[in-house]
């Protein structure tokens, strides 16, 4: 999967920190170890590069939104950080991630393990056609927690952590689907928790949903934060500038995205170090 | 009192028009043939009828040995046709668009799938007769039967799994889930439903088929003893007892009104699992 010729330096696109460097002086809370550490990571779907040398670092507990316009490889971004990238066709990634330092491209990586440490929230929310109960223990039960009663007590601590506890406390046994949207992604929220991870991957988790569904989940995610290293995509500037910590900026190029910005919230907002930054920030653009 | 927002344009009533009418056609169809069947065929059909033994070719007396191969031929089929039917289908299923074998499997399916039941018999009448040895019998009738069916069943299976949507994998991977429990736990049960639709279909097709028989079970009327005993299905005794015996023909009324039955029984069944398993799937 990592065998795709496609440094380019020539065509390299000068403002970005493809090389590191100014990424290096705006990695916010640089003296914690990192929970994510992307280094020159490029993708392609058949040859097409759409995202080109990114290099990031998140740290542990923070919650970062991941802005940019609409195909520039967000959701491609955030599959290859829990190699969910492997399902799909002719994608290649180029490049080291690791988690906690470990590297997760190595052919060597246990999936199943870093698909636990790195759970995923989708778009559209997808609970499986079980029932409330069987969403929760289906991951519990594969991932060697056998005794009933403690996945009973960890359900219930991750309803009560997405906040639905009260509203299906008496219906667990009732299909997932019968939850509206809204509950049905606070449900996928608590699967993904059950399982304790340590990154949550957030692919517009709100955009499917009305607005106060959505500011439940905002408010969620605000909770969750400090407990687990959040990567939050999101088109919504207000929602990122509300809940994030620090903001990461990917922009198109001809040749694929790169990563424009990376630095917290307040510096990015208030004094950005590129144009496009601020102009695509004030929503200007894109 | 809502009339005024119900007006449609005449194209739109003409469509209406002409669904309804193609519907009313077919069930009409339906219920001739069953008033055709019910007309000459129900004076007579009784428990005896079905749980005696035949006399005079099968003019007089019952069907009992009938239904008795019928079932054990079915059996014979079923049992090799639904597991190799379930495992070739999650198997393209799994496909994205994939190996160029599998494309190859599903080509040489469906003109399997077109190939006349006739030639499935003169197939089953040299492999599972004379190579495998097995003679006219039952075993040899199912097995044909099977290889019949399995093209039909297989490619609906498929796109029975197929239809199980994509967020799925994508969430039970995203969860690191095994692909045996996402497979077992997740996508079967979501997938019930269309696979015993297509289980219903080809017991459909294995129960209405004469000609393959003819030449790998056989057309004996007698009890079989054993799966390498040669029998006769409800379909092929009503074929003989129409073309073949003089007078026959009430007795082959009764026959098809039987094989109604049965397809009917086997059909609420079904649908019966399935409801329960969808059902079981949400607690
Ligand atoms: N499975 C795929 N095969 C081929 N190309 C793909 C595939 N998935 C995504 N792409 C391409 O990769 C690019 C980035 O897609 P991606 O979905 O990562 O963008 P995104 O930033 O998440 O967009 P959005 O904000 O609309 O969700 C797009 O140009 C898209 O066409
Ligand atoms: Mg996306």
């Amino acid at each position: 999967m990592h065998a795709n010729p496609v440094a380019d330096p020539a065509a390299r696109f000068t403002g970005s920190n493809a090389t590191g460097h100014s990424c290096a002086q705006s990695v916010p809370a640089a003296d914690a170890a990192p929970a994510l550490t992307l280094r020159d990571v490029t993708v392609a779907y058949h040859d097409r590069v759409v995202l080109r040398d990114v290099s990031l670092q998140l740290a542990v507990g923070r919650v970062t939104a991941l802005l940019g316009p609409s195909g520039c490889g967000k959701s491609s971004l955030l599959q290859c950080c829990n190699r969910l990238s492997d399902l799909i066709d002719g994608c290649r990634v180029q490049g080291n991630i690791r988690v906690f330092g470990e590297d997760i491209l190595a052919a060597a990586c246990d999936l199943r393990r870093l698909r636990k440490r790195v759970g995923m929230i989708f778009q559209k929310a997808n609970p499986f056609p079980l029932s409330i109960r069987r969403n929760i223990e289906l991951p519990l039960i594969e991932h060697g927690v056998r005794d009933a009663q403690q996945r009973d007590h960890i359900m219930e601590k991750v309803l009560r952590d997405v906040g639905l506890w009260q509203e299906v406390r008496d219906r667990l046994q009732a299909p997932a689907q019968s939850l509206s949207g809204g509950q049905q992604q606070r449900l996928c929220i608590a699967r993904a928790l059950a399982l304790a991870p340590d990154i949550l991957l957030m692919d517009e988790p709100c955009s499917a949903l009305d607005p106060i569904a959505g500011g439940r989940i905002e408010e969620l995610i605000g909770e969750l934060r400090g407990r687990y290293s959040i990567v939050l995509v999101t088109h919504n500037l207000f929602q990122a500038r509300r809940v994030a910590d620090d903001v990461a900026l990917l922009w198109p190029m001809p040749d694929g995205s790169r990563l424009l910005e990376f630095a917290p919230r307040e510096t990015i907002f208030s004094a950005p170090q590129h144009e496009l930054t601020g102009l695509y920030l004030r929503g200007a653009m894109g | 009192m809502i009339r005024s927002l119900r007006q449609r344009p005449w194209s739109d009533s003409l469509l209406a028009l002409a669904c309804t009418g193609a519907a009313l056609l077919l069930a009409g169809i339906f219920f001739f043939l069953l008033w055709d069947l019910v007309r000459p065929g129900i004076g007579g059909l009784s428990w005896q009828f079905v749980s005696t033994l035949p006399a005079a070719a099968g003019r007089d007396g019952g069907i009992a040995p009938v239904i008795v191969s019928t079932l054990l031929i079915l059996g014979v089929c079923l049992a090799l046709s639904v597991p190799v039917a379930l495992g070739t289908a999650i198997f393209l299923a799994q496909q994205q668009r994939g190996l160029p074998w599998a494309a190859w499997t599903r080509r040489s399916l469906d003109l399997l799938a077109a190939v006349p039941s006739v030639v499935f018999g003169l197939f089953g009448a040299v492999v599972f007769c004379e190579l495998l040895g097995l003679g006219y019998s039952i075993a040899a009738g199912g097995l044909t039967l099977a290889c019949m069916v399995l093209p039909f069943m297989i490619r609906a299976a498929e796109d029975g799994l197929r239809a199980v949507p994509r967020e799925y994998h994508l969430a039970a991977n995203a969860l690191g889930l095994s692909q045996y429990r996402l497979l077992g736990a997740v996508i079967l049960p979501a997938a019930a439903p269309a696979l015993l639709a297509a289980l219903v279909l080809a017991i459909a097709r294995a129960l209405a088929e004469t000609a393959a028989l003819l030449f790998t079970s056989g057309y004996v009327l007698r009890m079989p003893s054993s799966l390498f005993d040669s029998g006769r299905t409800l379909s092929v005794h009503i074929y003989d007892l129409a073309m073949n015996v003089n007078g026959g023909e009430r007795n082959a009324y009764r026959s098809a009104l039987v094989l109604l039955v049965l397809l009917l029984l086997i059909n609420t069944a079904t649908h019966t699992l399935s409801r329960c398993l969808s059902g079981k799937a949400r607690i």
